[in-house]
């Protein structure tokens, strides 16, 4: 890497400067069709398929706007309280690049679908609103590969190859007003909002916003102002954020790299940076001081958008119980802590343990083990919880044997561990591992009996009134059944048999 | 009578009562191709076995009864800025040399469909720029009246092939008069629909809030029944109009003035123009008169800044559009010897296959859309644009129809205005007006000047989707005309 940069620490480049903030986010559409032809949108389809004349502007070719993508990008601007225009236009964005066919991108310039609106996000049990300043409509470009080189970029590359199946895909911009007073928990911040944001997506049902997948992108402007300043300082645009955790360490790194530029002496280059998933750094990308001219104007192909303010009214009405509301109620309905609630939400796992509790699990069952077992073994695998090999009604079944008697926890976290291994659904797993409690009366006796007869001080100890001392007998018991004895039930037993009331 | 000379209608009629075959009207046009189009240059590309092939399929539908269209088996050429799938599609650039379109133009799909035979593809000027057809990368067309002189443009090999009897029929674009133009100077009749009712979809595009295909034909009624041939609303277009198509052939048929109001604008005429020209179209507002047209004199004041907006628009939408030839996906590659860049693949390309008349509009509009220049120069245009549309308005409150030259002069000789843009852009001075406000407009052949016995063109314009007016207008003065005169205007031509 060319350049790596000083950094500050952040508690120091923190007492020294204010961050600002800007969000940039790029959400595709789920739609069917792409957004000015008839391609379809399916990811992962074989290079330049799924391609026609208009997404491959070929000489004559003429765009038709996608009505389902207008219709989702009015109810994302409803969705985050914005006013949607009632009247606007695509414009045309000039620039040429070989991923965009047309050499300029249908988008929205000063005219955008929906203005002025806003996200609320929690951070720390504090609610933060980020102000967005538009939500608008455009095309997505190809996707460039960039062979031979170091880097995967275009310089030093031997030779590029396109891919034009994601061209024309439906995009939504997402841009928020500078964020302000956010302080330390700036890179929080960033990453409730594109958390807020992605959750607002799903409820609506018009992404399936996986960053991995670039379904959503993120770019992340910050600057820094000096303590006591009213002036900003000069921004730079990281791209290349591909996960929450990643919006969360661009932001942080940036701030150390300008903190420590600035306390040197030095100018803090207006430019876009690119961030490296392997270091959590940034590195130069194209200089942004002298700004690009896109030579914007209205898209002559295009007609006005003029949506029919009944319409929007009724898109309203119908818009669904959107995130925070919908915490709001779960939270109720199982019965959480503030402190679980949040934890939940930022591991990800309310839509788990919701489908889990869908699935027939209690509760807190069900939040035990997304929040326990599972958040340990995807934190040691380092993937996300919802990209455990495992799904919210296995993990109910997990609890049915749990509750039935027929599983421990022990036992339960081997089955859980043999479903993610790919050995089956649980009742397989317990069957191939032979899991099963041990509930034949007589077999659990017999163990009994050798554990009493081995530890006859133990007993002894127990008869003269130190019960406690009953644990490591059932310790003893769980030992010689390898686990598989329900160890309330050998509880119970053992006194019996030495006679003393539990 | 050869077929060659009868109408585009007649031919419909002959084929379809089986009378002549459509392979016979389709070789006798081939056989004037291959007679006269080495001296006028119409056609960039011929396709005899193909056009015979399509001339076949529509003898055998009509002896197996199918009923088709009135143009079925007649036939036609279309300018080579539509796309075709069976020939190749070059927008008269170096750029797109030997391109052959995967889809069909709406335009050349729905005459395809209507039974039309293609006989080939028409010179023009690259990418529609031009005034005279000699900014084409293939070479000039040359007028048929005088072989010297130019065919008018864009669409000047469409013009040429209509008025040399190589075709009764063909396509052509009118972004600032490209159909107008060609038809005056070549004596024959052009039409430019209203914008939006004529599908712009497989249409290479010059400027798209312009561009508007159009018919040509030797007479009124063959440009109508063209005309209602290919127009109407087109999903795939989304500025085609949702709306019937007005009845543009009844009006056709009609031929009738009486009683219309009709303005003369007092813009477009007076000094800068031919003295032949202004005679001719003066007798056309007498006879009109005559034939119980009411006649006034009405203002528009604005159109006088109609050209310098054009040249500001129809540039800034172009240096869009021509940005898609980049060497990527199709077309001329110049430069791409594995060691330089795609960036440098494409500036290379860029400038050897744009000709020189492509490029100044490419740096005019990427100029006039630049930050900081864009209020003063598009944005201005855009507001002289809503200008000239109210003057319209205005104008039509109190006239059914505007009539005007339709050119400034008649056709100048090749090479005359090649090196001064401004004396050729002046060609398109009383046809800009009508694209800017997306009305419908035509020019029929209104006498020959006195100067140079050469061919004027009578302008009438009317508003948005009352086209049916222009062919109501042209049709009684083509009438008229025609029984003073004794035949068509083109039959004065000297043969070729």
């Amino acid at each position: 890497m060319a350049d790596i940069a000083t950094l500050m620490p952040y508690d120091e480049a923190l007492e020294r400067f204010e961050p600002v903030l800007g969000l940039e986010t790029h959400v595709e559409l789920g739609t069917a069709s792409k957004m000015f032809c008839g391609c379809p949108t399916t990811f992962g389809a074989p290079p330049n398929t799924q391609v026609c004349p208009v997404c491959l502007a070929l000489p004559g070719a003429l765009p038709v706007a996608n009505e389902k993508a207008i219709e989702s990008t009015i109810r994302i601007g409803l969705a985050l309280n914005c006013t949607i225009a009632k009247w606007c236009r695509f414009a045309r964005k000039n620039y040429f690049y070989p991923d965009m066919p047309k050499n300029y991108q249908i988008s929205q310039y000063d005219e955008p679908l929906c203005t002025d609106g806003y996200l609320d996000v929690e951070v720390d049990g504090k609610v933060v609103r980020v102000e967005i300043e538009r939500v608008h409509l455009e095309e997505d470009t190809g996707k460039s590969t960039h062979v031979g080189g170091a880097t995967g970029r275009i310089h030093g590359a031997d030779y590029s190859i396109v891919d034009y199946n994601r061209a024309g895909i439906p995009l939504v911009e997402i841009v928020t007003k500078p964020i302000v007073g956010a302080d330390r928990l700036a890179p929080e911040v960033a990453r409730a909002y594109v958390t807020e944001l992605r959750e607002v997506m799903r409820s609506l049902g018009v992404s399936d916003v996986r960053m991995e997948q670039g379904s959503l992108r993120c770019d992340v402007n910050v600057s820094l102002m000096p303590r006591g300043s009213a002036e900003w300082g000069t921004r730079t645009e990281t791209k290349n954020v591909n996960s929450l955790r990643s919006v969360e360490r661009a932001v942080r790194g940036e701030i150390e790299r300008q903190a420590a530029i600035l306390v040197a002496g030095g100018r803090v280059v207006q430019e876009t940076r690119h961030f490296h998933e392997d270091t959590g750094q940034t590195t130069s990308g194209r200089s942004k001081e002298e700004a690009q001219d896109y030579r914007y104007f209205p898209e002559p192909d295009l007609l006005p958008i003029a949506p029919d303010p009944a319409w929007v009214e009724e898109l309203r009405a119908a818009l669904p119980e959107l995130p925070s509301a919908r915490r709001k109620r779960l939270q109720q309905e199982w019965g959480v802590s503030d402190l679980d609630m949040a934890a939940m939400h930022n591991a990800d796992a309310i839509d788990l343990v919701e489908a889990t509790v869908a699935a027939g699990a209690p509760a807190a069952d069900a939040r035990k083990w997304w929040m326990g077992e599972l958040a340990r073994r995807a934190n040691e695998s380092g993937v996300a919880l919802a990209d455990l090999p495992i799904t919210p009604a296995q993990v109910a079944r997990v609890t049915e044997l749990v509750a039935s008697g027929a599983l421990n926890d022990k036992l339960a976290r081997q089955v859980l561990e043999g479903v993610l291994a790919g050995e089956g659904d649980p009742d397989e797993v317990v069957a191939k591992r032979g899991l099963q409690v041990v509930s034949d009366e007589g077999e659990l006796s017999a163990i009994i009996d050798q554990v009493l007869a081995d530890n006859a001080d133990v007993v002894e100890k127990v008869r003269g009134g130190k019960i406690a001392a009953v644990g490591a007998l059932v310790g003893g018991v769980m030992k010689a059944s390898r686990g598989k004895a329900d160890a309330g039930r050998a509880r119970e037993l053992i006194l019996r048999k030495i006679g003393v009331q539990g | 009578m050869s077929l060659i000379r009868k109408t585009a209608a007649e031919l419909g009629a002959l084929v379809a009562s089986r009378e002549v075959t459509a392979v016979e009207v389709t070789q006798a046009h081939l056989d004037r191709i291959a007679e006269v189009d080495g001296r006028v240059h119409a056609f960039l590309h011929v396709d005899a076995e193909a056009a015979l092939a399509q001339a076949r399929a529509v003898d055998e539908r009509i002896a197996a009864g199918e009923k088709l269209g009135p143009l079925a088996g007649v036939p036609i050429a279309h300018k080579d800025v539509f796309t075709t799938t069976d020939m190749p599609t070059t927008a008269g650039s170096k750029i797109l040399e030997g391109w052959r379109p995967p889809y069909d133009a709406t335009v050349t799909r729905r005459l395809r469909e209507a039974g039309l035979v293609i006989l080939g593809k028409t010179n023009l000027d690259e990418f529609a720029m031009g005034s005279s057809t000699e900014n084409s990368a293939y070479g000039p067309t040359h007028n048929p009246w005088d072989l010297s002189r130019i065919p008018g443009g864009s669409s000047g090999g469409s013009s040429a092939a209509v008025s040399a009897y190589e075709t009764p029929l063909s396509t052509g674009t009118d972004t600032g008069g490209s159909i107008r133009q060609p038809a005056a100077v070549t004596g024959i009749v052009g039409m430019k629909p209203t914008y939006g009712g004529s599908s712009r979809y497989g249409l290479i595009a010059f400027a798209s809030s312009l561009d508007t295909p159009g018919p040509f034909a030797r007479n009124v009624l063959d440009a109508a029944l063209l005309h209602e041939a290919f127009s109407g609303h087109d999903p795939l277009d989304s500025t085609s109009i949702d709306a019937p198509v007005p009845p543009v052939v009844e009006a056709a048929r009609q031929a009738d003035v009486a009683g219309m109001r009709v303005g003369v604008v007092k813009e477009l005429g007076g000094e800068g123009y031919q003295p032949g020209v202004l005679a001719r179209f003066n007798e056309a507002v007498e006879l009109l008169e005559s034939l119980g047209a009411k006649v006034v004199e009405v203002s528009c004041p604005t159109f006088s800044y109609a050209l310098p907006a054009y040249y500001l628009i129809a540039p800034s939408e172009c240096s869009s559009n021509l940005a898609r030839f980049d060497a990527m996906r199709y077309g001329l590659r110049v430069g791409d010897d594995g060691t330089r860049s795609a960036e440098e693949v494409m500036a290379l390309t860029r400038a050897a296959g744009f000709g020189p008349e492509v490029k100044r509009r490419i740096m005019l509009g990427t100029y006039a859309l630049s930050s900081g220049y864009y209020d003063a120069y598009y944005g201005q245009a855009q507001k002289v644009r809503t200008l000239i549309m109210r003057d319209f308005e205005a104008a039509f409150q109190q006239v059914d129809v505007l009539v005007s030259p339709t050119t400034p002069t008649t056709a100048f000789p090749i090479g005359e205005r090649a090196d001064d843009p401004m004396a050729m852009y002046l060609a398109d001075l009383c046809t800009i007006p009508a694209n800017l406000a997306g009305n419908a407009a035509i020019s029929v052949p209104c006498g020959l000047a006195d100067e140079d016995g050469l061919p004027v063109g009578l302008q009438v314009m009317a508003p948005v989707l009352a086209d049916d007016r222009c062919y109501r207008v042209g049709a009684a003065v083509e009438k008229a005309l025609e029984s003073r005169w004794g035949g068509p205007l083109l039959s004065r031509a000297p043969a070729l």
